[in-house]
Parts: structure tokens; C-alpha cells; sequence
């Protein structure tokens, strides 16, 4: 298994073609506490760049965004009753959505840990 | 993060930082949008405890007649707003609206009666036009902006135990009372009110003591600082209107459902009807109706519904009704909150609408405001 960050603050944790893809402790800080996560349907296809879910505090909805082309395989279903878990465990229990990778070679262009904590700063 | 040159800031920007705030631009103003224990604590403490916020970017204005008289200020002032000043006490404060020809708002504000003048606090995005305004008509008045005083607001139901500490005349104070209070060897302009719809004091002191007073205040253990993020899920819970979101130059004080505000000696028939701008649409509003009003609205399911979400009569969005002007998650109920104009005859507590979001339906109910029961000391 591989971890691999983007710039847009979400982690993607790839084992053969398959991800699970979640948001970094610095974009659950950047969030605050969650109220309410929706994640598209399983089978949909996404090209990189789209949403994937849709993350909302009290004050504002986001967008997660799919960090390289594929097909939602299974969103995180306990978020339904437990949003705040992407809050306090980002990078755990509080993954977003699977994934199934239509294009591996888009992960060369992610960052690993060591790059994302000095894009972060 | 707070540096931004081109932004103003409050006397208690430092200790904002000191408390962590995480700093936004508002109102042109660097702000503290929330504190390190995030907007769904700060509001549920401000609900059970005693919250600490600072809108020293609201405009303060002192507002004298020249012939010195209060009366006159006073009827000066209802030239522009269709409250009854005149009959404001000293000491009592009493919440209105500039409006426009069209019967619009242009803002809305605070006006307090002092012995001589009155004293007027208005919004921070507002404040430079408000002030341009009264010049321009109140030719037989003196405005005064006030930008050397701050003013910090103590909400909740533990605020009166807090400020009693402090003087014991904060107690015996009613809603909408203002008083002298020495804060700490600190004179403050104290009223009993705020916008989170809890029991509470806004609090005016000059800018060179605000944070003296803000840190003896916060010495309480009760009293945590809030940013304006719980504000505004505070405000929007209890019914109020966010100038700019809920009410602005295209929506009238009776859309608004804001006709409590207007004295009957200002409506038809009273002993001063009329006689501020826009003044025949609204009395004839008062008299015949609106097409539309401000609701509140409770959505289903978790998914707040926001600011610009178009209301439909009908589950199949076929039938636009009306806009959801303002909408988040309320933190007291747990559940998504909104207010919204909805055309009057789907405009009734208990009516099923239907709001889009992300291009499907979401049920939502009219409800009466407030969402959360108010909590005045009345």
C-alpha cells in the first residue's frame, strides 16, 4: 500500500488498483467539525478534478474532489450518522469514498508525505 | 494569518491571536471567524454558559441636534426610519431600519436615547453610507461617528451572573435597558441585548480600555470568547436577519416580517404616521398585505440548505415559491436551519415546501420564528 497527497488537501491510500481516498488533518482543521458529508453513488465514473462528495460545516458546504480518474466504489457509510469523524480522524475511520483507479499512471503526479507536509508548510 | 495590511483592525485584535482566532476578512475588517474550539462549541456555549464576542466593526454614531434638544434628534431621526424615536425613553433602546423610497432597508441598527443625543449603532459593511445619509438629510443634526470606542457583546444565561460581578445594577436591568456600568474601574455604555437570541449585554467602552475590560470579562470561567461564526449560527437560530442576506434595499420591513418594529404612532391613523422614505408602500403594506414574507424553514434530513437555494411548491421543483436567503446547521437543534422568502399564500407555519439542493429536492417545513426559543430579559 501506497499513500499519496494532493494539493488539494486529500489523501489517497492505493493498494493494487483500488484507493481509499479521505481528507488531511490540515483540511479537517481547515473545515472545522463536519455536520453532514454526501458521497456520489457507487458506479459512478469520475474523470480527475470532479466531485466526488461533498464535506459541509456549519458555515459552508466543500467539495472533495476526485484527485485522479476512476470509479466510486463504495462511499463511507457510517458518516451518514457520524460526520465528525472525518473532523477527528481524518485519515482513519473518517475515509470518504473507494475507489477504483482507471488511469494508476495519474499517481505519479500526487506527492507523498514528505512532500505534502512542505507544500503545507 | 491576520496580517493583511489592506484590512482594518479592531482594539482587541491582539487578543484575538492570543486566543487563537482564526482570522477572516469581513466587512473590511480582520475578523475572528472562530476560536480553537470551533463553531459548534462556541454556539452551545453561548446557549449554556456565557459567550464573549467583539463587534467593535460596527459602526458607533452619536446623533445630536443642534439646537441641543433630544426631541428634535429624535424627530429628526424618524425622517429615516419608520420607528417611533420620539417616544424612546432615556436609557431604553428600541431596534429599527433606515429605508429607502421603495420601502427597502438600507440597513438596520440599534438606537439608544441618552439624555441630550442619541446613539445609534449601525452595521460595519453600512456604517460609511449610513453616515453619508444622515449628513445629507439631517441638516439640523450632528453625526458623529464614534470610532474610538469598541463594543464587545456578553451573551448567554450566565452573562448577567458575569457582568453583576462586576456591578450589581447589571442585574435588575430589562431588555433593551441601558446603563452606566463600571466594568473593573471602567465606565461602559452597557444595553441588555444582543442577536444570538439569549439574555445578554452589549457593552461600549472606549477603544484604549476594550481589551482591559474584554480580559477582566474572560477572567470568568464561565465566559469563553465566540467568533462570528457561532454568531451567525446564533442570529440565524433565533430569527434574526443578517443585513445584506435577509434584508437589504429590495426587501421592505413588512416582507420582512419586521412590522413589529414600527409603533403604531407611525402607521396609519398614529399621531406621527408616516413621514420617512418609502413611507406609502410600507403603510399600505401594513394596511393590505405583501406577496411575499420571511419565513423560517427547518429541512429534513442533515444537509443544510443555503443562502440562494431556490423553494418550490411542489416535490418536482416545478413550482418556484421563493429563496432561501439564509441557512447552516443549527448546532442547538441539531438539524439544518434556514429563513427564506416564500410567496404569502405558501407562507404559512407547517407548509410543506421543497428547496433544491445540488439540483434534487430537499423537504423543508415553514416554521415560526424564532427557531429557538428567545431568551430575553424582559
Amino acid at each position: 500500500m501506497t499513500l499519496y497527497f494532493t494539493n488539494e488537501h486529500e489523501w489517497l491510500r492505493v493498494d493494487g488498483d483500488t484507493a481509499v481516498v479521505g481528507i488531511t488533518q490540515h483540511a479537517a482543521d481547515e473545515l472545522g467539525e463536519l455536520v453532514f458529508v454526501e458521497t456520489r453513488p457507487a458506479g459512478t465514473q469520475v474523470k480527475a478534478g470532479e466531485a466526488v462528495a461533498v464535506v459541509e460545516s456549519v458555515k459552508a458546504a466543500s467539495d472533495i474532489y476526485a484527485p485522479v480518474d476512476g470509479e466510486i466504489v463504495e462511499g463511507n457509510a457510517a458518516l451518514a450518522d457520524n460526520p465528525a469523524v472525518v473532523s477527528t480522524d481524518p485519515q482513519g475511520e473518517g475515509w470518504i469514498v473507494k475507489f477504483r483507479l482507471s488511469n494508476p499512471a495519474q499517481l505519479d503526479g500526487l506527492m507523498d508525505a514528505a512532500a505534502y507536509a512542505a507544500f503545507v508548510g | 494569518m491576520g496580517t493583511d495590511s489592506s484590512l482594518l483592525y479592531t482594539p482587541l485584535h491582539s487578543l484575538h491571536l492570543d486566543f487563537g482566532g482564526k482570522m477572516v476578512p469581513f466587512a473590511g475588517y480582520s475578523m475572528p471567524l472562530q476560536y480553537a474550539d470551533g463553531i459548534m462549541a462556541e454556539h452551545r456555549h453561548v446557549r449554556t454558559h456565557a459567550g464573549l464576542f467583539d463587534v467593535s466593526h460596527m459602526g458607533q454614531v452619536r446623533l445630536r441636534a443642534r439646537s441641543g434638544r433630544v426631541e428634535d434628534a429624535a424627530l429628526a431621526l424618524e425622517r429615516l426610519v419608520p420607528a417611533d424615536i420620539v417616544a424612546l425613553k432615556p436609557n431604553r433602546q428600541r431596534y429599527t431600519q433606515f429605508t429607502n423610497p421603495a420601502g427597502g432597508i438600507l440597513d438596520d441598527l440599534m438606537v439608544i436615547a441618552q439624555e441630550d443625543c442619541l446613539l445609534l449603532v449601525v452595521n460595519a459593511a453600512c456604517k460609511q453610507a449610513d453616515i453619508a445619509h444622515m449628513q445629507a438629510r439631517l441638516d439640523d443634526c450632528v453625526v458623529e461617528p464614534l470610532p474610538e470606542r469598541a463594543l464587545l457583546a456578553l451573551q448567554g444565561p450566565q452573562a448577567e451572573e458575569v457582568l453583576a460581578g462586576f456591578d450589581p445594577k447589571a442585574a435588575p436591568m430589562r431588555f433593551m435597558d441601558v446603563c452606566t456600568l463600571n466594568i473593573g474601574g471602567v465606565d461602559c455604555l452597557v444595553s441588555r441585548s444582543g442577536y444570538t437570541g439569549e439574555d445578554g449585554y452589549e457593552i461600549s467602552v472606549s477603544a484604549a480600555q476594550a481589551e482591559h475590560v474584554a480580559r477582566l470579562l474572560l477572567g470568568n470561567p464561565h465566559v469563553k470568547l465566540i467568533g462570528l461564526g457561532a454568531r451567525d449560527s446564533l442570529r440565524l437560530e433565533a430569527g434574526l436577519c443578517l443585513y445584506g442576506a435577509d434584508i437589504d434595499e429590495t426587501t421592505t420591513p413588512v416582507e420582512a416580517g419586521l412590522e413589529w418594529s414600527i409603533q403604531k404612532s407611525r402607521r396609519a391613523g398614529g399621531v406621527r404616521a408616516g413621514g420617512f422614505d418609502g413611507a406609502d408602500i410600507i403603510l399600505d403594506q401594513l394596511a393590505n398585505g405583501v406577496t411575499r414574507r420571511r419565513v423560517g424553514l427547518l429541512p429534513t434530513g442533515r444537509a443544510p440548505v443555503r443562502h440562494g437555494a431556490p423553494l418550490f411548491a411542489d416535490a418536482a421543483l416545478q413550482s418556484p415559491v421563493g429563496v432561501v436567503t439564509s441557512g447552516a446547521f443549527g448546532p442547538t437543534l441539531e438539524a439544518p436551519v434556514a429563513m427564506g422568502y416564500v410567496a404569502t399564500p405558501h407562507a404559512a407555519t407547517g407548509v410543506e415546501l421543497t428547496a433544491e439542493l445540488r439540483g434534487r429536492g430537499v423537504p423543508a417545513r415553514v416554521a415560526s420564528l424564532p427557531l429557538v426559543p428567545a431568551r430575553f430579559k424582559r
